[in-house]
């Protein structure tokens, strides 16, 4: 064959060095800058290395050398927002507190991450527990709390052991305990295990939880900071905002706020994961945009195929389309487009993922953790499955879409807490952008995406089979007929509509 | 006490830090939830079996966290004394043994395994250090 490179020549193009690009070179790294994650590469169960980086000499600045009312003004300053998802200011969260009547005062630290496809928190926590740590003593300082509780799901062993040996080794240092760095200031930490609920990701509902009582919301107000933690003040922050504390008070706040756009300062972390090359946790400035994120660090989407759209903040957040790509990260932006900044998830969704069905996900998800305690969320949520779950099996009826519009505006004003009231977003996003989806699945009994079994015939296109008998030899019960240079066949009464052959196809010519 | 925090961050950089005559390999074996469920247990371990078995005492092995790529995990860095640091993917206890041999016995970079090298200069500091 005269397009084969002689021997000799292919074989020094096999050998040839690999050139290895330098870390600032390679995509995925360069668009990071790193704040809560830059102690990423030590050794998490050292102190002594968290203090080669200038670890705790924040807190020796903040409890010798800074009035509670300056560590306040220093986080207004940098204009650090809760990164647990609602965007809170969190030096007006600590005024509040710190303002509060009250001789015991409390500091929580949320780490109770439920949101399907996010570990921001569990990374940070089993990278760097002592940043954690140190952000909960200043946060301590601010509001005068001796007592610290951080609420850790028990599915995260890993993150709960580096804890306990990070809060052991500060006490042996004298970093917690009593007369911290001979202040006379006393502060100690425990942790809370969460037993599964994600209602226990609400503030009420976690320091019930803490209290030994039922994780269920309460009304608010009265808000935390006058009345939390067994009606005391008490301060709740998700670990990636403590993590974010002791550079601010070491670097001061402005260096903070030159960070990110004019509503969102500094960086955000992101769990990059679903339909994209590079799955890991991201962290850039705010500001940067969704584009970049997906498509320079996440390097895309694989398969050669097409992106469809983004789900950013878990069950209560909502997709942006291809549309709204460069949209900056900051929370007003993405609220802007229909859905929110959340705690950092970041689904990455390709053509082949049905939007109907991936609300159904969400609001699968949601009614099972829905605590009951409030009718519009337990009742709601439960009809709005089953009319999502009737859709997606091909029994939509016409005004399914008008009775899960009016579902989803009583539950978002009649719900207790948060996650009712955010529960009907994924339904209402997919809504505004993939109406014609659910429309296609109503009205004429098909899924776009190829996605939902029931709307599915299982039949070849003959036109589009290229032959290669993979559907044949992946199939599972042996339904389908296949012969060398011939187009394939499905017996439909032995499949068992399993989408194997359907997820298999290089051409996809099963529909 | 702050005096006290500085006199251990000057011990920690002075002990820590890779010299002649000291330790001159670091390999840090990233070792969050991901890169455990990706296999970096069975890396950790061979790692540690390769090192007994060369009978050298100048390597010193690091667990960390996640270094960030979890679609590249298991990851680890080899660091030799006054050469770039090497972050490498995908790592199974085979090719742990072949960078082991390759890399840190002969100073060959396996390039094909290799996802990015770390700038001398960027090794302590705050940015893009993995």
């Amino acid at each position: 064959m005269p397009d084969k490179p002689p021997k000799a020549e292919k074989k020094e193009n096999r050998t040839k060095k690999k050139v290895v690009p330098y870390l600032e070179d390679v995509p995925f790294f360069s668009h990071q800058k790193l704040i809560v994650l830059k102690n990423k590469g030590i050794d998490p169960e050292s102190i002594d290395a968290y203090v080669a980086r200038d670890g705790y000499r924040a807190a020796a600045k903040a409890l010798i050398d800074m009035t509670p009312e300056g560590i306040v003004s220093e986080m207004k300053v940098s204009g650090l927002r809760g990164r647990g998802g609602a965007g809170f200011p969190t030096g007006t969260k600590w005024e509040f507190a710190q303002k509060a009547k009250g001789e015991i005062k409390y500091v929580l630290c949320n780490a109770d991450e439920g949101d399907p496809g996010a570990f921001m928190d569990r990374s940070v926590l089993e990278a760097d527990p002592h940043a954690v740590i140190e952000g909960m003593i200043i946060a301590a300082r601010a509001i005068g709390a001796a007592q610290g509780y951080i609420y850790c799901r028990a599915e995260y062993p890993l993150a709960i052991k580096r804890l306990n040996i990070a809060i052991s080794q500060a006490r042996d240092y004298g970093l917690l305990g009593k007369d911290i760095f001979g202040t006379c200031f006393d502060f100690d930490l425990e942790i809370y295990q969460g037993a599964g609920a994600f209602v226990c990701g609400e503030e009420t509902a976690l320091m019930h939880s803490i209290e030994g009582k039922r994780g269920m919301p309460r009304p608010r107000p009265p808000f935390p900071a006058q009345q939390g933690l067994w009606k005391r003040p008490t301060v709740l922050n998700n670990v990636e905002t403590y993590a974010n504390v002791a550079r601010i008070i070491f670097k001061g706040g402005k260096w903070y706020s030159g960070i990110g756009t004019e509503t969102s300062k500094g960086t955000k972390v992101f769990a990059l994961t679903g339909d994209v090359k590079n799955i890991g946790l991201v962290e850039v400035p705010m500001g940067t945009t969704l584009r970049t994120i997906i498509f320079d660090v996440g390097g895309g989407i694989p398969k050669k195929r097409k992106f469809k759209a983004v789900q950013l903040g878990g069950p209560s957040g909502g997709c942006v389309p291809e549309a709204y790509l460069d949209t900056p990260v900051d929370y007003e932006s993405i609220a802007k487009v229909g859905a929110i900044m959340g705690s950092g998830g970041m689904i990455v969704m390709d053509e082949h993922t049905c939007m109907v069905d991936m609300a159904r996900f969400f609001m699968d998800f949601i009614q099972d953790e829905s605590c009951g305690k409030c009718t519009p969320c337990r009742e709601g949520t439960m009809r709005m499955l089953q009319i999502l779950e009737k859709i997606t099996k091909g029994r939509g009826e016409p005004g399914d879409i008008d009775l899960l519009e009016e579902l989803s505006e009583v539950i978002k004003d009649g719900a207790l807490c948060g996650l009712g009231q955010t529960g009907p977003n994924p339904v209402l996003s997919t809504l505004q952008y993939f109406r014609d989806e659910y429309e296609a699945h109503i009205y004429e009994k098909r899924c776009p995406a190829k996605r939902c079994a029931a709307l599915l015939k299982f039949e070849v296109d003959e036109e589009k089979c290229i032959s290669c008998g993979l559907c044949k030899k992946r199939c599972p019960v042996g339904a389908i007929e296949w012969e060398k240079k011939e187009p394939a066949f499905i017996d439909t009464h032995k499949c068992i509509k399993c989408m194997t052959c359907i997820t298999n196809c290089p051409s996809d010519a099963i529909f | 006490m702050p005096e006290d925090l500085e006199k251990i961050r000057k011990r920690v950089l002075a002990e820590g830090s890779l010299k002649e005559g000291g330790k001159r390999v670091r390999i840090t074996v990233h070792l969050g939830t991901c890169g455990i469920a990706a296999g970096g247990d069975a890396v950790y371990e061979a790692l540690k079996h390769e090192i007994a078995s060369s009978g050298r005492d100048d390597i010193e092995v690091l667990v960390s966290g996640c270094a960030g790529m979890c679609s590249s995990e298991p990851n680890i860095t080899v660091k030799i004394i006054n050469e770039d640091a090497v972050l490498y993917r995908d790592v199974n206890a085979k090719k742990m043994r072949k960078i082991f041999e390759g890399h840190v016995m002969n100073g060959e970079i396996q390039t094909s395994h290799a996802l990015a090298r770390i700038k001398q200069s960027d090794q302590e500091g705050e940015d893009h250090y993995a």
